[in-house]
C-alpha cells in the first residue's frame, strides 16, 4: 500500500513540474527542438533544473543499504553497453517527439483537457507501445 | 536564429524541472525505482503479479495533475495550431514503439540516466534531441513554425 501512495504522489509531482515548466504544451516542445522558427530555451532549462536536483539524489545512493521504504534492494538499471536497438529506439522517439510534440509523460498529463489533437496522440501512443510488447513476446514464443 | 524572449520562461521551466527533479529522486530513495515514465507505463502492457499496483498509480498521479491543469489553469495544456491529425497518429505510434524499443524517454534516460551519468542514457539522449531537432527543423520549414 505504501508503494502505491508513493507512486502516486511521485506521479502526482511529476505532473505539476511538466505544466508549471511548460512542457505539456507541444508549441514549446517544437520551438525548442525547431530553433528557425524563433527558438524557445525553456525545455533545456526543465533539463538543468531536473538533473541538477536528481544528480544530488543520486550522491545518497552509495550511502545507504537499501531504498527507504523498499528493504529488499534497488531496482536501477545496471547495462552499460550500447546497441543497435538502444539508438534505433531513441531516433524513433526523437521522430515522434518533434512531429507530435508530445513525449510520453506531458501526454498522460495533458490529454484529460479532452483536446482531440492530444487526445489522437496518447492514444496512437498506447497503440504503439501495445503492439511493440505483442511483437516482443511473439519473438519470445518462436 | 533568434531568441523568442515572448515564449521563453526560464523561471517556470527552472522551477518545473526542479519539481521533476524531486519527484525523481523521491522515487529512487524511496522505492529504488527509477521514475521512467515510458517504462513505468509500457510495463502495465506485460503484467506481472504485484507489479501492477506502483504503475497505475504513478500513471494515476499524472493524470490527476493533468486534470487540476486542465481544470484550474487551462492555458497549460493548451494546443495552439496543431499539427495534422495523420501526424499525430504517425507522431504517437513512433513515441510508443521508440521509447519501448530505446528503453526510456525524456525522463528514464534524459532526467534520471544523465543524472546517474549512465553511458547508455547519454547515447539515448543524443539520439533522440539530434533527429527531434532535425525532424521539428524539417517538418517547420515544410508546414511553418509551432506544433
Amino acid at each position: 500500500m505504501r508503494s502505491v501512495l508513493v507512486s502516486f504522489s511521485v506521479g502526482l509531482v511529476f505532473g505539476v513540474g511538466l505544466l508549471l515548466a511548460g512542457m505539456t504544451q507541444p508549441k514549446k516542445v517544437v520551438a525548442f527542438l525547431d530553433p528557425l522558427n524563433g527558438w524557445d530555451p525553456s525545455l533545456g532549462l526543465v533539463m538543468v533544473g531536473a538533473i541538477a536536483v536528481h544528480f544530488l539524489a543520486y550522491r545518497l545512493v552509495p550511502r545507504l543499504s537499501s531504498p527507504l521504504f523498499d528493504r529488499r534492494g534497488w531496482s536501477l538499471p545496471t547495462r552499460r553497453d550500447v546497441d543497435a536497438r538502444l539508438v534505433a529506439g531513441a531516433a524513433l522517439f526523437g521522430a515522434g517527439w518533434a512531429l507530435g510534440g508530445y513525449c510520453p509523460g506531458p501526454a498522460l498529463a495533458a490529454f484529460t483537457s479532452g483536446a482531440g489533437a492530444t487526445l489522437t496522440f496518447t492514444g496512437s501512443m498506447l497503440v504503439g507501445m501495445w503492439g511493440f510488447s505483442l511483437w516482443e513476446a511473439s519473438r519470445a514464443v518462436r | 536564429m533568434t531568441i523568442d524572449t515572448l515564449s521563453f520562461t526560464p523561471v517556470a521551466s527552472l522551477l518545473g524541472g526542479a519539481l521533476i527533479g524531486l519527484a525523481a529522486s523521491g522515487m529512487l530513495l524511496l522505492e529504488g525505482r527509477i521514475a521512467g515514465i515510458s517504462g513505468i507505463l509500457g510495463g502495465l502492457f506485460t503484467p506481472r503479479a504485484g507489479d501492477i499496483a506502483w504503475r497505475v498509480a504513478f500513471v494515476l498521479g499524472l493524470v490527476v495533475a493533468g486534470l487540476g491543469g486542465s481544470w484550474l489553469f487551462p492555458e497549460t495544456v493548451a494546443v495552439e495550431t496543431v499539427r495534422a491529425p495523420w501526424m499525430l497518429v504517425v507522431a504517437g505510434l513512433l513515441v510508443g514503439v521508440g521509447t519501448r524499443l530505446g528503453n526510456g524517454c525524456t525522463s528514464g534516460h534524459g532526467v534520471c540516466g544523465l543524472s546517474r551519468m549512465s553511458p547508455r542514457s547519454l547515447v539515448s539522449v543524443v539520439a533522440f534531441m539530434t533527429v527531434g531537432a532535425v525532424v521539428a527543423t524539417a517538418v517547420g520549414q515544410w508546414v511553418g513554425g509551432g506544433a
